[in-house]
């Protein structure tokens, strides 16, 4: 085992000798912990053939253990009154909770046991499927869900794992069995794999000897999972449009993106300035002031920006009468030529700059807060003092370096686009 | 909660809990109005006043609005429900002048450009069609118009579209006059801050600002409800989804709280208003619902919500029916669940997991200045400080045989809404 601290926001690290890597910062707002243990198993882990295994796996993963049932796991969890939360994003796999710091204990036992021991018994794996069915109709029938969905398959291909759904298809959920969950599970659920991160009203000795104990035995089944590189998203090279006519709809949803770099690349903070200023700032940034402030067309209308382990997307999103969709689309392109051709002014970049900087303590005030920022340092290698350097970051970044990011990404006639909604497309573009 | 108030000689109450614990503070201004306020034909005039208010003053200009919270990394909102309307910042403790400027203005100084209320018009209604590609908020709409015939808690905080499209400048202007004046808001600051300070700065920016008489809150009680009611939506989609709602106690009365366990037993522990609630998935796998309809494949989802509010509201479930199951064994299975809890109560195991989801629910609410802010001025503005304050020590002593009887006097079936979005061709 090897231990070491650092300045700053200061958290306590420690690696098991199996591997699993542990943060935990000590705060004593409430007498209570955030317990975050995210596993790389994320939906690119899929087989081919197989979309959907990842979130299928969360979904029962913590339905019961070789030694303990699921009614018992839900007796623990409900009397503690603890709501577990088990996320899949396209890299990861994410067990997180609040609970009681008297309870602390209990539950990161009761974690650890579902990462190292998870049954699938049948009976669960059938009463999650069916939940999940009853999901994928929901998602087909949320114009704001389809146009992104739809997005991400025209920015990365239908096959690639970005483009392809997190969720799966009714076909394939309908396919995955219990073999098919535990495969993925030994193949990816693994010491190695794993990131433990502690947040709250627990002395970081007490948790790091906690996790010690529940995960310091565990050497999982020695599978090697199928790290396959994935490949950089096509870049396009003309604009692409889909409309999904939803007629039953009250408004449509626009989704309008592009690819950018990844969570690792020197321009990531360049690339966040520039997707602040251009549709968060202020409620939605220049998209925002546009469409929504001065021509009153949606209830929203901002840009998302999430870099991950290779090229994230770029999303402007709006939901819009479908009478305005033509009018919602000419000014996200008049929006997009303008930055890239035009820059972005002083101000603007000092405002962003300011904003970004100042929001940290904020992000860091709540034990989930803090929890999800060490997570991403320990995803991405970003050092443990990155909430120290992060400001510096962030204030080097030059206004020629956002308006050359801006005309790399930024292109009208490469955007891809989707209009999921009341909707049908008479623009022929 | 060991917050300190004052009132200033306007009539403007103000609350402050130091927090030190990171260098924010958080401000919110509420004002006691809220779409239990409004009559037919102004239906959303609060809620399109709120976002009125966010479209310049006398002294910050329109596009200036947005900026100026921004500028210290910090966070802004509001929102409107059936009793309140409220605004907040959350920022670095050196904004909070800041915040107290913004909400000064706000109080008395917002513009309302005709042009300006045209363009927001359509925002609204924007936001409305949003709500509405949601089969489960469309349905909550329709089940809740259904339940109630005469208090306004019937109609959408939204507005109804015909109102909407009709409400004028001087509508809102008259409303805004009506509303915002310091005797009818509560200012909260929690955070980074020293009480004495906080007291003397709220003077400064807010002791100016003239009283105003404010119309009466008169609305008409909800008369008892003699049978049971049903609304069904038939529209295109591809689920179904269930809603039963039971008319509730007000926040005030004696039988709230065993209401909140109840709804626990039932469904799981949700926070202790209207934001807690929305914030995480309660702890519900041994919840008597969850296990009869989730866990028994017919349905995907099962929920409660028991909030608390000025007037009667609704204790109401909700249901996403599962994928290939009926609505009338989905209905049938609810039903007897509800009958079930309400002919035979609850058991003592049950009674000890709910009060300890809602003991560690407290906890959790009180995460961040924000949510601790949101807490006090929330139950300031429904209630007083005082019901908050006793909540724990109440939850802790609710009985069996309290939440039993409480099962028992509101889950009957007269009493009760039922509502199907029913979709066709799934």
């Amino acid at each position: 085992m090897s231990m070491a601290t650092t300045l700053g926001l200061a958290p306590v690290p420690t690696v098991l000798d199996n591997g699993v890597r542990v943060l935990v910062k000590q705060t004593r707002m409430t007498p209570a912990v955030t317990i975050s243990l995210a596993v790389g198993a994320g939906s690119v882990y899929d087989a081919d053939n197989l979309p959907g295994t990842a979130y299928f796996v969360s979904r029962v993963i913590d339905r019961g253990t070789t030694s303990r049932a699921a009614e018992s796991i839900a007796e623990t969890l409900d009397f503690c009154g603890v709501s577990l939360r088990v996320a899949v994003s396209r890299q990861t796999l994410t067990l997180g909770c609040d609970c009681l710091a008297e309870d602390f204990d209990v539950i990161l036992a009761l974690l650890a046991e579902m990462v190292r021991d998870a049954a699938y018994p049948e009976t669960e794996v059938d009463t999650r499927r069916s939940e999940i069915l009853t999901t994928i109709r929901q998602d087909a029938d949320s114009p704001a869900t389809t146009a992104l969905d739809r997005l991400m398959a025209l920015l990365y291909g239908a096959s690639h794992p970005y483009g392809r759904l997190t969720k799966g298809s009714s076909e394939s959920v309908t396919r995955l069995d219990r073999d098919h969950l535990r495969q993925f599970h030994r193949a990816r659920i693994r010491p190695s794999e794993t990131s433990l991160v502690v947040v709250g009203d627990v002395a970081p000795d007490d948790a790091v000897d906690a996790a010690t104990r529940v995960f310091g035995e565990w050497v999982g089944d020695g599978l090697s999972g199928e790290d396959r590189p994935l490949a950089a998203p096509p870049m396009l090279t003309a604009r692409q449009r889909v409309v999904v006519p939803m007629m039953n709809k009250s408004q449509a949803d626009i989704a309008y993106g592009f690819t950018t770099i990844t969570r690792t690349d020197p321009l990531f903070h360049t690339y966040q300035l520039m997707a602040n200023i251009f549709g968060q700032y202020g409620m939605g940034g220049r998209l925002g002031a546009s469409i929504r402030e001065r021509q009153g067309m949606a209830y929203y209308a901002i840009c998302g920006f999430e870099a991950g382990l290779v090229p994230g997307p770029l999303v402007v999103r709006a939901g819009v009468n479908a009478s305005n969709v033509d009018r919602a689309l000419v000014s996200i392109d008049t929006e997009v030529t303008n930055l890239a051709q035009q820059g972005v002014t002083d101000d603007e970049l000092s405002d962003s700059k300011r904003y970004i900087i100042g929001s940290l303590p904020r992000t860091l005030e709540t034990n989930a807060g803090i929890a999800a920022f060490l997570q991403n340092i320990q995803q991405f290698d970003l050092g443990l003092d990155y909430d120290r350097t992060l400001p510096d970051l962030i204030s080097g970044v030059t206004r020629d370096a956002v308006n050359s990011a801006a005309r790399d990404t930024l292109a009208s006639d490469r955007a891809a686009i989707v209009v999921a909604g009341p909707y049908q497309d008479t623009a022929g573009e | 909660m060991d917050a300190r108030a004052t009132s200033l000689d306007n009539g403007m109450k103000v609350l402050v809990r130091e927090v030190h614990t990171a260098p924010l503070v958080s401000l919110w201004c509420w004002y006691r109005v809220g779409s239990g306020d409004e009559r037919p034909g102004l239906t959303g005039v609060s809620h399109w006043c709120e976002h009125m208010n966010f479209k310049g003053t006398t002294n910050i200009p329109r596009d200036q609005v947005k900026g100026i919270i921004d500028r210290y990394g910090g966070f802004w909102n509001g929102y409107t429900w059936v009793d309140q309307t409220t605004y907040m910042e959350t920022a670095p403790r050196e904004a909070l002048d800041k915040m107290m400027f913004i909400e000064s203005e706000r109080m008395s100084q917002c513009l309302y450009d005709a042009a300006e209320c045209d363009s927001e018009r359509t925002v609204i209604i924007s936001e409305l069609q949003g709500n509405e590609n949601d089969p489960d908020q469309l349905l909550d709409t329709e089940v809740a118009a259904t339940a109630f015939r005469v208090h306004p808690y019937g109609h959408p905080t939204i507005g109804w579209l015909g109102d909407l499209e009709r409400i004028s400048r001087d509508d809102l202007y008259t409303h805004y006059q009506n509303y915002y004046c310091p005797n009818n808001a509560t200012v909260v600051v929690v955070g980074d801050v020293d009480t004495d300070d906080v007291f003397r700065r709220v003077e400064r920016a807010f002791g100016q600002i003239p009283p105003a008489a404010t119309p009466e809150r008169r609305r008409t009680p909800e008369p008892p409800q003699l049978g049971e009611r049903r609304v069904t939506i038939e529209r295109e989609g591809t689920t179904a989804y269930l809603k039963v709602a039971y008319r509730a106690p007000a926040v005030t009365h004696d039988d709230f709280v065993p209401m909140l366990v109840l709804d626990a037993v039932l469904t799981g522990a949700k926070g202790l208003n209207l934001w807690a609630s929305f914030r995480a998935a309660p702890p519900q796998r041994r919840s008597r619902l969850y296990r009869a309809l989730v866990d028994e494949r017919l349905a995907a989802a099962v929920g409660g919500a028991c909030l608390p509010t000025v007037d009667p509201y609704l204790f109401m479930v909700s249901v996403t029916v599962a994928a290939d199951r009926t609505r009338r064994e989905v209905e049938d299975a609810t039903l007897a669940v509800l009958d079930n809890v309400a002919a035979s109560g609850i058991t003592a195991a049950e009674l000890e997991r709910g009060v300890r989801q809602l003991r560690a629910r407290m906890v959790f609410e009180n995460d961040s200045i924000t949510n601790v802010a949101h807490q006090l001025g929330f139950f300031e503005t429904v209630t007083d400080l005082d019901t908050l304050a006793s909540l724990p020590a109440r939850i802790a002593r609710v009985s069996v045989e309290d939440v039993s009887r409480v099962a028992a006097s509101y889950l009957v079936a007269h009493r009760r809404t039922v509502g199907w979005y029913a979709p066709l061709g799934a």
